[in-house]
């Protein structure tokens, strides 16, 4: 068993130098998306450990992207915060309103649990919008370059945004691999596999998936807030639908259940739709063709067809 | 039966729709004894134990366990209180290492080592050194086994068999009546079983349902003699 733990230490370490180092070698143009990935990959991998750990597919975690967003974002362009107080707010609204959607929601499962999350993230999204006075709706928020500064470093600069989103996404990740390995992680797999089975083993499935999903939602409104905070902008677009489905995409293409599968997919599912977009204005069928051909031959995301061939020590 | 009670069904009663599945039943259960459950098919054996283990609901009636009301406790609760269950369909975490599945038990009850209690436990059915399968990839005695051997992980007071020996090869059963003579008197056992020799042999009490109903209950020998018994079930 150590030598697993080697292994897979040494695996996830290793791509946190990598991307540590990535600022130094990539051109600036690359090294903007990679820290946007990073921060978008923090969101897949909330995502992931709803879905991909305790078989919660939701189709509402916009909402939660969102409230990340809003909540820091209105407290420091309407009540002056500063980015510190209202990146912790943020995250907090992240997984209160995850525990808020959770009560109601987790009465239901499967597709019913697909669909009453969806409407509230719809909710949530038109919310924004009647509230325009204050979310300034479709337009959206811009965040001044003044409160962008966490800990007395200006986030709006290059290079230091890199290094925040890698800080978050490095937090992220080792947070999450120690998750996973732990006997909470088994049991969140053990819901996904058998709810049945582990309620007889004395687990209550509520009160876990519960717990699962607001850890999910602490890490979407953590990536809503830097999202917010490192590009400056809070708009209601990132609460539709379509940030909610983008997760799904991540998660789905690197690997569902794996640690890195969110990062990776991420990774790709970005410069799928750079490249696309940069040949035809229809860059979506793209993503949809990647899609069937990725359901076709590997139904488990590339890194779950890793570890069905030979990497059975993937987490 | 001097002995201290364990568990009390008084008037246990669940209806589905016009099915009297279970019909005013009651039931004690000695600590320390194993007791079977034998009856017809639908007789109403599995509703009857799904009631006790809490996966049904129970309509009316009473149960107590250990001196406790647990009527309304949910499934979990009881599980955490003392009553494990194993399932008549295999239900293991067919896609998690053997060793995952008995570690889940384990951690249920709160294990000071999981690692070396997982192993222990593995080892106690023999499966240890198929710790690192995947539980889908053992062969269905084994499944069978590994079953059981999570409902013993728990160490529970009450430990509820539902046709464990269901499938299983002549070898493979005599070691499971080994297994099971060995956890009592720490644990008590109730068995439903369709082996009218499993039963015979490893039952200190059973009791036959038949419609719901309990038909009698007593030592194999009385039941064995009981005519009521032998014009619904063992065929005269």
């Amino acid at each position: 068993m150590t030598g697993t733990a080697t292994k897979v230490w040494a695996l996830h370490l290793g791509v946190l130098a990598a991307l540590l180092a990535a600022q130094f070698v990539l051109p600036a143009y690359h090294a903007g998306n990679l820290a946007r990935i990073m921060v978008l990959a923090v969101y897949a991998m909330g995502f992931n450990i709803a879905f991909g750990y305790t078989g919660l597919l939701s189709l509402g975690h916009a909402l939660f992207f969102g409230a990340g967003l809003y909540g820091m974002g209105m407290l420091v362009a309407l009540a002056g915060w500063g980015a510190g107080a209202a990146l912790v707010a943020g995250i907090a609204a992240g997984g209160a309103m995850a525990l808020a959607v959770g009560l109601l929601a987790l009465r239901t499962a499967g597709v019913s649990f697909m669909i009453v999350t969806l409407m509230f993230a719809q909710a949530g999204y038109l919310t924004i919008l009647y509230y325009t006075p204050y979310t300034r709706g479709e337009e959206g928020i811009v965040i001044d370059r003044a409160a962008r500064v966490l800990l007395g470093f200006d986030l709006s600069q290059d290079i230091i945004r890199y290094f925040a989103a890698f800080a978050l996404f490095a937090a992220a990740l080792l947070v999450k691999l120690a998750l996973v390995r732990s006997p909470f992680g088994r049991v969140m797999v053990a819901m996904r596999e058998n709810e049945e089975r582990s309620r007889m083993l004395g687990y209550d499935p509520f009160r876990i998936k519960l717990a699962a999903l607001v850890v999910s939602g602490i890490y979407a409104g953590a990536a809503g807030a830097a999202y917010g905070l490192l590009f400056g902008y809070v708009g209601a677009s990132f609460a539709s639908i379509q940030y909610s489905i983008l997760p799904l995409l991540y998660v789905l293409l690197g690997g569902a259940g794996t640690v890195l599968g969110p990062f990776l997919g991420a990774v790709l599912m970005f410069y799928l739709i750079d490249l696309a977009s940069g040949i035809t204005t229809a860059h979506l069928l793209v993503v949809g063709v990647a899609l069937l051909v990725l359901v076709l031959f590997a139904p488990k995301g590339i890194l779950g067809a890793l570890r069905d061939r030979g990497l059975k020590w993937l987490p | 039966m001097a002995a201290v009670a364990l568990l009390e069904a008084r008037a246990l009663t669940r209806h589905f729709g016009g099915l009297r599945a279970v019909d005013g039943v009651d039931f004690d259960l000695a600590q320390g004894e194993i007791h079977a459950l034998i009856g017809p098919n639908g007789a109403g054996k599995t509703t009857f134990v799904s009631l006790l283990c809490g996966r049904v609901p129970v309509q009316s009636g009473s149960i107590r366990f250990a001196g406790q009301d647990i009527t309304k406790m949910p499934a979990h609760q009881r599980v955490r209180a003392g009553i494990a269950y194993t399932f008549q369909i295999t239900a293991i975490y067919a896609r998690l290492t053997v060793l995952d599945n008995i570690a889940l038990a384990v951690q249920s009850r709160g294990a000071g080592n999981l690692a070396a209690e997982s192993m222990a436990a593995l080892d106690r059915v023999g499966l240890a050194s198929r710790a690192d399968m995947l539980a889908g990839e053992l062969s269905y005695g084994h499944q069978r086994l590994l079953e059981v051997a999570m409902g013993l992980a728990l160490r529970p007071r009450l430990l509820i068999l539902d046709e464990p020996t269901q499938g299983l090869a002549n070898s493979e059963i005599d070691a499971f009546k080994d297994l099971v003579r060995g956890v009592v008197p720490e644990m008590t056992v109730l068995l439903i079983e369709h082996n009218m020799d499993v039963v015979m042999d490893l039952a200190q009490r059973i009791t036959v349902l038949n419609f719901g109903q309990v038909l009698a209950t007593g030592t194999p020998d009385e039941i064995r003699a009981n005519p009521a018994v032998q014009t619904a079930y063992l065929g005269g």
